[in-house]
């Protein structure tokens, strides 16, 4: 499945003073995997919609929320 | 222009926003696909529709552009506060 | 030239005042991957690459400044009629001494905006990846602002800039197979 974050578990010695984040991620947004933009892409419905998207394109929106927030960061 | 603006003050500057921000995307889409018909053609669609807003906002809240760019009414208004940056 | 439009390119709203916040913000209006930087370093790349890509440098450079405006709007609200004792207990204290409640080019730790942010190599290909390059770092720091952030209105408008960068990213990444393209090569002596 694609996602546009990816995710990895770095080495956690016994001696690392600050409480281990096991899993960290970072984010892979469309723009890496679009390529050349093809013509006709669909479009968002409206301008308004484009407008909040920041994009006119769906292939190239990349949503954005804290990961510390989101809570897939830790544990 | 001292009393708050008015929510259709800011639906209409939305309305434009909107508009615009189709036109800044195609913009930088024709700049790297100048061939793409359907594309200019939307294009221009919205240049038109975003002038016709435009002469609408600045009929009743005072000129966008300066230079020449927007016609100024009597006595001179484009000094008038608020600012983008104000509202 | 230039012309101003009265307006900003998308609604910035702010839900309280918060100096803090701002101190943060100002890494995007005076920093190294802030949008000073950004319009500056693509509007003087212009001059010395290939007139394919001119437009694509002009346009993204221009609305860079609408950028640049849009920071300075959320600055503006988030520390207006802040008091001093405010602007101290947001780590703003040596900022205000100098500036009072004042914009000013500077990152997040008071570095005054430096032209060494900007690179401008002449070679079409290194300028084309610095701007990949500045469009994911600048990408970047909106997300780590995000992270500290936690007013929704404030980051409704960072999220907005955030995709900018990422549209700026591909267009950039197409001026660079633009450039890279068999056409138009051939020059005869
Ligand atoms: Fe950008």
């Amino acid at each position: 499945m694609f996602t546009q974050r990816k995710f990895y578990t770095p080495y956690v010695s016994p001696t690392d003073p600050c409480p281990p984040i096991r899993i960290k991620s970072y984010e892979t947004p469309p723009q890496l995997y679009l390529g050349f933009q093809p013509p006709c892409l669909p479009q968002y419905a409206t301008a308004k919609e484009a407008l909040y998207r920041g994009t006119l394109w769906p292939a190239l929106y990349s949503p954005y929320e804290s990961p510390y927030k989101r809570g897939d960061t830790g544990e | 222009m001292n009393e708050p603006l008015t929510s259709a003050y800011y639906d209409l500057l939305e309305e434009i926003q909107a508009v615009d921000f189709v036109l800044c995307e195609l913009t930088l889409y024709l700049d790297t696909h100048p061939w793409d018909e359907e594309a200019v053609r939307q294009f221009n669609h919205h240049a038109k529709q975003s002038r016709q807003l435009k002469k609408q906002y600045e009929n009743q809240y005072g000129p966008l552009f300066q230079y020449g760019m927007s016609y100024s009414s009597y006595p001179w208004n484009w000094k008038d506060a608020p600012w983008p940056w104000q509202v | 030239m230039w012309y101003y439009e009265k307006k900003l390119q998308y609604p910035v709203r702010v839900r309280e005042c918060n100096p803090r916040l701002a101190k943060f913000l100002i890494e995007q209006y005076g920093g190294a991957d802030g949008e000073l930087a950004a319009a500056l370093r693509y509007l003087n790349q212009r001059y010395s690459i290939p007139d394919k890509v001119i437009g694509l440098l002009t346009d993204i450079g221009t609305e860079e400044f609408a950028h640049l405006e849009m920071i300075a709007t959320m600055v503006y609200k988030l520390t207006k009629d802040a008091t001093p004792e405010q602007m101290k207990e947001a780590g703003l204290g040596a900022h205000y001494v100098n500036h009072d409640n004042a914009l000013f080019y500077e990152n997040a730790s008071g570095t005054p905006w430096t032209a060494s942010y900007i690179q401008a190599k002449g070679d079409p290909i290194a300028d084309i990846y610095e701007d990949i390059a500045a469009e994911e770092k600048a990408r970047a720091t909106y997300q780590w602002i995000i992270n500290m952030s936690d007013d929704p209105e404030l980051n409704d408008g960072l999220k907005y800039l955030r995709e900018r960068e990422v549209v700026h990213s591909q267009r950039f990444r197409e001026a660079a197979e633009i450039l890279k393209e068999e056409r138009g090569k051939k020059v005869y002596f």
